[in-house]
């Protein structure tokens, strides 16, 4: 299998405040990927810094090709698609439009409705509600759209920060569910942010555990979900 | 009666003129949430270009064409090295530099072209509208232009991907960098469609009070209270609260004793405290649905 995204030696800036200390890791093509770690540990920083919306240093590789001073939107061009925290939705905007601003940065301008119905398939609900502003559905439905909004890139990686947060525990199940079969039938590798280290492991293949900003802790997802004394040290459960 | 009708249609007339400012206000609000001042002296330097291109002898349209374009880029141009960097700048410090703009386009006008007034032409002619004395032809044209370029920036707003995006760039500028939009060039864009929709403005209204480097003090008071009043996140907005401020001077003056000229302004002003105390988002401003 061969590396989609390579990170090495990232360090990470608030300010004068370091976030992130010299973090490495690398993410396999078609791969469903993993960061877990308490509050504060710089799983969202390290999201923000692998799209440079924040000041960082270090290797960053998609693809074999270095991100480094590429703009925000310009790495998403290239296919790289961020839920971040708090979803991001266009909340003044209607459900389509929402999808449709997903695909903006598009040539292929004539796929765009087809994918539009696909998401439909995927995500029911959308449909029901594509004439309503996105900021009046529930918050289980607003990361349903962010998912399928996306998607909508056709991205080779989507980074996905919290899916969980905030949400019942039978939607969260139902929305990882979603990113399994998105990641095994779309072949969109995936970089999951999760604090619901029980539930990311479960989908996840490969993990890697941050504490304080270093990676302290990496392997095969079932490996560590067996590993008590991990489970018990950086895991809390 | 005929008093009231030829006053409401002479309002409507003048409203025309404050629904193509508001319009403009409206525009570079929505990109970066600050009132423009220097709007209608950018408006009355397109007018100026216009005027200065008819000079040289080239035929109306043409002028009116080219204005359109040059606003368009300067627009954008002024956009770029003014008020790019003051992007992340407090609001103060971005309303100095729209006065500062004020000034310097007002005084390069006056440079160039002195301040005496000058006879702008009009493609529509003045006599009158079908047979009616009630209202010109300029001013018909006038108001069908203002209704044409709404319908133009509805149907490019919400049909084109590009004024999709720009709504999106003005909405949440953080998510839109995130499905890969351009932010800073959106802001630029609406700048560049502000200036040429004030150019369209200037040059609708030049016939009417003449040509001057100060002849747009008023009317951008004016639009400025349209937009208020119309909510300032609504081109529909705009132009129905020009409309209405039009015919709301114009019966004030008729029919309230001892308003007479002098205090239709102040008039204008109240009309944006009232409005804003009452309903701060106007008559179609979207007060913004949030589930809690």
């Amino acid at each position: 299998m061969s590396v989609l995204l390579s990170v090495h030696d990232l360090r990470a800036y608030y300010g004068q405040v370091q976030a992130l200390h010299g973090l490495s890791f690398d993410l396999n093509e078609g791969s469903m990927t993993t960061l877990l770690g308490a509050n504060g540990a710089g799983k969202t920083t390290t999201l923000r810094a692998i799209c440079n919306m924040v000041r960082s240093t270090g290797g960053i590789q998609f693809e074999g090709k270095p991100l480094n001073g590429k703009s925000t939107e310009n790495i998403v061009r290239l296919g790289i698609a961020h839920v971040p925290q708090g979803r991001g939705t266009f909340t003044t905007l209607t459900v389509e439009e929402n999808l449709q601003l997903g695909a903006i940065s598009r040539k292929d301008t004539k796929a765009i409705s087809s994918d539009i119905e696909r998401m439909y398939a995927h995500f029911p609900v959308l449909k029901q509600r594509h004439t309503q502003q996105a900021g009046t559905l529930s918050g289980g439905e607003q990361q349903m759209l962010a998912v399928a909004r996306a998607l909508m890139l056709r991205p080779r990686l989507m980074l996905l920060d919290e899916p969980s947060f905030g949400l019942a525990p039978l939607i969260v199940r139902d929305l990882f569910n979603i990113l399994g079969k998105i990641n095994r039938e779309d072949k969109v590798s995936i970089l999951v942010v999760e604090q619901n280290a029980q539930l990311a492991l479960e989908i996840a293949d490969k993990a890697y555990v941050i504490e304080t900003g270093r990676i302290v802790m990496s392997g095969n997802a079932k490996e560590i979900a067996n590993d008590e004394s991990v489970r018990k040290s950086y895991l809390g459960y | 009666m005929e008093l009231f009708i030829n006053q409401v249609l002479a309002g409507i007339a003048t409203g025309a003129i404050y629904a193509c400012m508001a319009l403009a206000i409206v525009m570079i609000y929505q990109a970066i949430d600050h009132l423009n001042f220097a709007q209608g002296e950018m408006a009355m330097f397109s007018t100026f270009i216009a005027w200065q291109l008819m000079q040289w002898g080239v035929p109306y349209w043409w002028a009116f064409l080219l204005t359109l374009i040059i606003s368009f880029a300067g627009g954008i141009i002024i956009e770029r090295l003014l008020f790019k960097p003051l992007a992340k700048a407090p609001v103060l410090t971005n309303v100095a530099g729209f006065i500062a703009l004020f000034a310097i386009v007002n005084s390069v006008a006056g440079l160039i072209w002195d301040f005496t007034i000058k006879q702008f032409p009009t493609p529509f002619g003045s006599s009158p509208f079908l047979g009616s004395q009630l209202i010109s032809t300029h001013q018909a044209g006038m108001i069908g232009v203002t209704l044409g370029l709404l319908v133009a920036l509805f149907l490019f707003f919400r049909f084109t991907r590009i004024g999709l995006a720009m709504r999106a760039a003005a909405a949440m500028p953080e998510s839109a960098r995130l499905v890969g939009i351009n932010t800073s060039w959106m802001v630029a864009l609406g700048w560049g469609m502000a200036s040429a929709i004030g150019a369209i403005a200037g040059i609708l209204i030049a016939p009417v009070v003449f040509l001057e480097p100060n002849m747009m003090l008023g009317v951008l008071l004016y639009g400025f209270a349209a937009a208020v009043l119309g909510g300032l996140t609504s081109p529909l907005g705009a132009v129905l609260g020009g409309f209405l401020v039009g015919i709301f001077e114009n019966l004030v003056g008729t029919y309230i004793p001892g308003v007479g000229n002098e205090l239709k302004l102040p008039i204008a002003l109240a009309l944006i405290v009232i409005v804003l105390v009452v309903k701060p988002t106007g008559l179609m401003g979207r007060a913004v649905v949030k589930r809690v």
